[in-house]
C-alpha cells in the first residue's frame, strides 16, 4: 500500500520533467557519426564512375536487393551497364560497402526516403550515383591499381610500377 | 411553461456537456499520460493536439461496424447502449449549482447508486452475447467485481448520509457549508473513490477489460460506433464519479469567490486528473487480489467507518 502511494507521488513528480520527445520533422534526430543509410554510388577525383561492376556487392548482400549487368567501354573498363538497388528490401547492414574494392558503393546518413509506392523504392544507377567522391576523397581506384588497356597489361609501360602482387598482401 | 422550457434548456446543456467533456477526456488523458511519462502525447491535430478528438471522433463513426455471425446480435448491439444511457441518466439528479440540476429527487443519492449499478449489466451483457471467450472472462470479471464492489460504494456513502441526514443531493451539498465531509468522512471519502474506479473499471481496476491478459475484455469483438459506446460509457463513468466524490465529499458548488459552477468544474476536474494519475502509476492487481482487498480490508472498513460515524452522530446529537 505504501509502495503504490510512493509511485503515486513519483509520477506526480515527472509533472516537472521535460520530455525525452525530439519532435522529429521540426527538430531533426541527432545521428551517430557512422549512422548507415541510404545508398550512393560515388565518382572518383576525376569525376569517373568507381564502379568496376566486380559484383562483390551483389554476393555479399545478404538480402539480394543488389542487381547489376557488367559492361566494358572501348578501352576495356569495366563499368556497370545498369545497377539496381532495391530499398525496399535492402536492411543498410553495410555489407557492400565493406566487400566493395573501389569504394564506389556507400551509405549515407539519409535515412529520409520514404515513398508511398513500392515500385519508387528500386533505384536505378542514375538515382544511385552522386557527383563527387563520398567520405574518401582523393581516391581513385586506377591510380592504385593500374589498368589493362588494349594491347598493354598493367604495369607494362615506360615508367609504371608493376602491379602489387595481391598474394604478397595476405596476413 | 417557462419551467418546462428551463428545465429542457438545462436537460440538453447538461447532455451536451457531459458528452463533450467525455470526448474531451480522451485528449486530455493521452495528453496527461504523456506528460507523465515524460512525452508530448498528441499534439499535432490542431492547437496542443485539441483536434485529435475530432478526428478520433470521424474515425470511429467511419470504421466498419461489424457483429461477429456467432454473437447473440439483439443483445450485442443493446449492450453498449446500457452502459451510455445508464450514466447520462445519473447526470440528472447531480446538483451542479443552487440553480442548475435537472432532477431535485429526493433519493438522488439511491438513484446514482442504482444506475451505476446498472451500467455493469452492459459489460456483462456485451461479454456475454460476443459467444467468444475473451469476452465472456471480462463479462464473468466485471460481474465478479461488481458484486464485491457494490456492497461497500453504497455502505461507504452511508456515513455522508448520516451525517446530512438526506439521500438529496442538494440537501447533501448545503450540509457541508460548515465543513466538507472529506474531513470527517476520509475513510468514506478514500473507500468511495477506490469503489468508483472499480466501478467505472478504470485502471488499475480495469481486470474486465485487461488488454495484456485479454485482448481487450468484454469489447473483444465490438467495433466503429459500438466500441466507441463502451468508450464514452467509461469516460462518462469517470466524470460521472468525480462529480459525485465533489458533490458528497468536497462541497459540491461551495466555495469562496468564484461562482458556484466554476467550484464545481474546477473539483471535478481536480479528480479526473487524479483518475488519470493512478492509470499512469499503478499497475493492475491480480485477480483474486482484488476480490481479497475488497471483502477483507475494505468492507470491514467501511463497516468499521459506519459504526464509528453512527455513534458519534448518536452522540453529538442525542
Amino acid at each position: 500500500m505504501l509502495s503504490n502511494l510512493k509511485t503515486i507521488w513519483m509520477i506526480l513528480r515527472h509533472t516537472f520533467q521535460r520530455p525525452v520527445t525530439v519532435q522529429y520533422p521540426e527538430e531533426s534526430i541527432p545521428l551517430p557519426p557512422r549512422f548507415r543509410g541510404r545508398i550512393i554510388l560515388s565518382r572518383d577525383p576525376d569525376g569517373e564512375e568507381r564502379c568496376v561492376a566486380c559484383y562483390l556487392c551483389a554476393v555479399a548482400c545478404p538480402v539480394d536487393c543488389i542487381a547489376l549487368q557488367a559492361t566494358e567501354d572501348e578501352h576495356g573498363r569495366r563499368y556497370p551497364e545498369f545497377f539496381r538497388i532495391n530499398f525496399s528490401r535492402c536492411i543498410l547492414c553495410g555489407f557492400c560497402e565493406e566487400a566493395c574494392p573501389t569504394d564506389a558503393i556507400q551509405l549515407t546518413p539519409d535515412f529520409e526516403y520514404a515513398e508511398y509506392n513500392r515500385q519508387n523504392m528500386v533505384y536505378e544507377k542514375e538515382d544511385l550515383l552522386i557527383s563527387g567522391p563520398g567520405k574518401h576523397h582523393g581516391y581513385n581506384f586506377y591510380r592504385v591499381a593500374g589498368l589493362a588497356i588494349g594491347g598493354k597489361d598493367k604495369g607494362e609501360a615506360q615508367n609504371e610500377k608493376p602491379p602489387v602482387d595481391v598474394h604478397s598482401l595476405l596476413p | 411553461m417557462i419551467e418546462i422550457l428551463w428545465s429542457l434548456v438545462t436537460i440538453i446543456c447538461v447532455l451536451i456537456a457531459a458528452l463533450t467533456v467525455s470526448a474531451g477526456l480522451i485528449w486530455l488523458e493521452r495528453r496527461l499520460l504523456g506528460l507523465w511519462q515524460d512525452r508530448y502525447g498528441p499534439n499535432r491535430a490542431g492547437p496542443f493536439g485539441l483536434l485529435q478528438v475530432v478526428a478520433d471522433g470521424i474515425k470511429i463513426f467511419f470504421k466498419e461496424d461489424w457483429i461477429p455471425p456467432f454473437a447473440d446480435k439483439p443483445v450485442f448491439v443493446l449492450a453498449p447502449a446500457v452502459v451510455v444511457m445508464t450514466m447520462l441518466m445519473v447526470f440528472a439528479v447531480i446538483p451542479y449549482t443552487p440553480v442548475i440540476q435537472v432532477a431535485d429527487l429526493n433519493i438522488g443519492l439511491l438513484f446514482f447508486l442504482a444506475m451505476s449499478s446498472l451500467s455493469v449489466y452492459s459489460v456483462v451483457l456485451g461479454g456475454w452475447s460476443s459467444q467468444s471467450k475473451y469476452p465472456l472472462l471480462g463479462g464473468i470479471r466485471a460481474a465478479a467485481q461488481l458484486l464485491s464492489y457494490e456492497v461497500f460504494m453504497g455502505l461507504s456513502l452511508m456515513g455522508v448520509v448520516m451525517m446530512a441526514g438526506s439521500f438529496d443531493l442538494r440537501d447533501i451539498v448545503v450540509a457541508q457549508s460548515r465543513m466538507w465531509f472529506c474531513i470527517p468522512q476520509f475513510l468514506g471519502f478514500l473507500i468511495f473513490m477506490i469503489a468508483g474506479l472499480a466501478e467505472s473499471h478504470r485502471l488499475p481496476f480495469d481486470l474486465p477489460e485487461a488488454e495484456s491478459e485479454l485482448v481487450a475484455g468484454y469489447h473483444s469483438e465490438y467495433s466503429g460506433m459500438k466500441f466507441g459506446m463502451f468508450f464514452v460509457g467509461e469516460y462518462l463513468g469517470i466524470t460521472l464519479i468525480s462529480a459525485m466524490i465533489t458533490t458528497l465529499f468536497f462541497g459540491g458548488w461551495l466555495g469562496p469567490v468564484l461562482p458556484p459552477i466554476a467550484w464545481f468544474l474546477i473539483k471535478t476536474f481536480v479528480f479526473i486528473c487524479i483518475f488519470i494519475l493512478f492509470r499512469a502509476a499503478l499497475p493492475r492487481p491480480r485477480y483474486d487480489q482484488l476480490m481479497a482487498f475488497g471483502w477483507k480490508v475494505l468492507l470491514p472498513l467501511t463497516l468499521l467507518n459506519l459504526l464509528v460515524t453512527g455513534a458519534l452522530v448518536l452522540v453529538f446529537e442525542g
